[in-house]
């Protein structure tokens, strides 16, 4: 493994910011879990482009795409127990693609391996990450009254439904662009870690996000230079890096 | 002049149970409503169907161009959100495309310091976090004010200033006010119509129809006395 340049940083670091971001609403939003499970789902099209012979980017957002209307059309259907049918689901997702997927390909899908990049996938990589954060930052009032109480954002006159549905894209887009370099399981963590953690220290809005975003540029810079030396993959050193800053923040929280 | 407020047979249903049926009423502009009944008869569900988050059968129609604030009675937030009341404010300010300047104005309208709208919004009081809803409510100059028993948790001295709040409001804006409420005797003195809702109908008209010994006892299932206050206050 060599040492990564400046310009392998430059993909990771727009996805370190997209996902602090998303990651901040993520958590303000009560939806750890559901995080993880939504991240589950790009496996199975995973499994379905390699055996189609695509580009696996490609079906994992596919699926990803189709999980997300899925959520948010249980979610639309008040009185189902979501939580449940996301459980369900995206177990279930989790059960077809390891079948569809088999070997070193499945270990790639769910942890990642970084390795070059067409100049195609970068430029699309930062076009989709610069959508979701633009998105983020535009939409930051919108999101923030939906989130504090859904009947409030109605009579201010937000569509909720749309925004709902605007955000869980964001956040699919997110998880595949994290696909190569951390996989479907740690990239549902570097979302929810940083903002977990952020939530921990921070008193106000700016300062949860300034922080959640900080968290995961660090883990994931740090981590990406980190593991070659090592002779790991980076992914989970990320995720490490990323962990360890959650359990110090629990120690500063219990000192405040 | 058109009302405010028509709502014709208006029936909720969740599933089998029928929480409100053929609720009839209306709200001229500027006058103040105040919806009383026992816990369990829609109070609320009236209201979420008046702002359309709860599917309903029948006609809600609102006067063109109203604007309405809406005060629930409370919303369930993590004590440790990191968003502040000023965040929160100021949110609305930017949705509602007025300057953020609106947000310290309305905490003056409703006598928060802007020290305690400073802290996140899951460490206020019960009734800190009243009036920091009402002061949301009150940002984007709204026509109309959907309040859901202000009182809820808020100690006397700080209820009598809510309530005066809502009058001057009436008064120097002229706001059409819908109140749920408990305080049987405030709405009589001061409320221009009454809807009462039961489990079985609901009464609409002034609050000397409605508010009678007889017809409280049928819908509360017991004896509810309630005193006039001496000094008359308006809502």
């Amino acid at each position: 493994m060599t040492m990564p340049s400046a310009s392998d940083l430059l993909l990771p670091l727009a996805m370190a910011v997209a996902a602090g971001l998303v990651g901040s609403y993520a958590v303000m939003r009560r939806m750890t879990l559901a995080s993880d499970a939504i991240s589950h789902v790009a496996l199975p099209g995973v499994g379905i482009a390699i055996l189609l012979n695509v580009n696996p980017v490609l079906g994992a957002l596919a699926a990803l795409i189709l999980g997300t209307l899925l959520i948010w059309a249980v979610e639309r259907q008040a009185r189902i127990p979501t939580e449940a049918i996301i459980g369900v689901v995206f177990s279930a997702a989790l059960a077809v693609g390891s079948m569809l997927a088999s070997g070193e390909e499945l270990l790639d899908a769910l942890f990642g391996a970084p390795r070059a990049m067409s100049g195609m996938e970068v430029v699309l990589g930062l076009a989709a990450a610069l959508l979701v954060i633009g998105f983020l930052v535009r939409a930051r009032s919108r999101l923030v009254i939906a989130l504090v109480s859904p009947d409030l954002a109605r009579t201010t006159g937000i569509n909720v439904s749309r925004i709902d549905l605007l955000f869980l894209l964001s956040f699919a887009l997110t998880v595949a662009l994290g696909l190569r370099f951390l996989g479907v399981l740690l990239m549902g963590s570097l979302i929810i870690i940083p903002a977990a953690t952020a939530k921990q220290v921070a008193g106000s809005l700016r300062g949860m996000q300034a922080t959640s975003v900080a968290i995961a540029v660090v883990a994931t810079v740090a981590g990406t230079l980190i593991a070659p030396s090592i002779h790991r993959e980076t992914g989970p050193v990320v995720i490490i890096i990323a962990a360890l800053g959650f359990f110090a923040s629990l120690m500063v929280r219990r000192e405040r | 002049m058109p009302n405010a407020l028509d709502v014709r047979h208006l029936s909720v249903a969740f599933g089998r149970q029928q929480i409100l049926s053929d609720v009839s009423f209306h709200v001229e502009p500027g006058q103040s409503l105040a919806i009383i009944g026992p816990n369990g008869s829609g109070k609320t569900v009236l209201f979420k169907a008046l702002i359309g988050t709860v599917p309903h059968d029948g006609a809600v129609e609102w006067a063109p161009g109203t604007k309405i604030g809406y005060v629930p009675q409370k919303l369930d937030i993590e004590r440790d959100l990191p968003l502040t009341g000023l965040d929160f404010l100021r949110a609305k300010a930017d949705v509602a495309g007025v300057p953020a300047a609106q947000a310290e104005q309305a905490l003056a309208l409703v006598e928060l310091p802007v020290s305690i709208a400073s802290q996140p919004i899951g460490t206020l009081s019960g009734g800190q976090f009243q009036r920091l809803l009402l002061a949301f409510a009150l940002m984007g100059n709204p026509s109309v004010l959907l309040v859901d028993e202000p009182t809820a948790g808020v100690d006397e001295p700080s209820e009598a200033g809510i309530y005066a709040l809502f009058g001057r409001l009436r008064r120097e804006r002229g706001l059409t006010i819908l109140l749920i409420s408990h305080e049987l005797s405030l709405v009589y003195q001061a409320a221009d119509a009454v809807l009462c809702l039961s489990r079985r109908r609901a009464f609409f008209g002034r609050p000397m129809e409605i508010l009678t010994t007889e017809r409280l006892q049928d819908v509360y299932g017991a004896n509810v006395k309630f005193h006039l206050h001496d000094d008359a206050v308006s809502l």
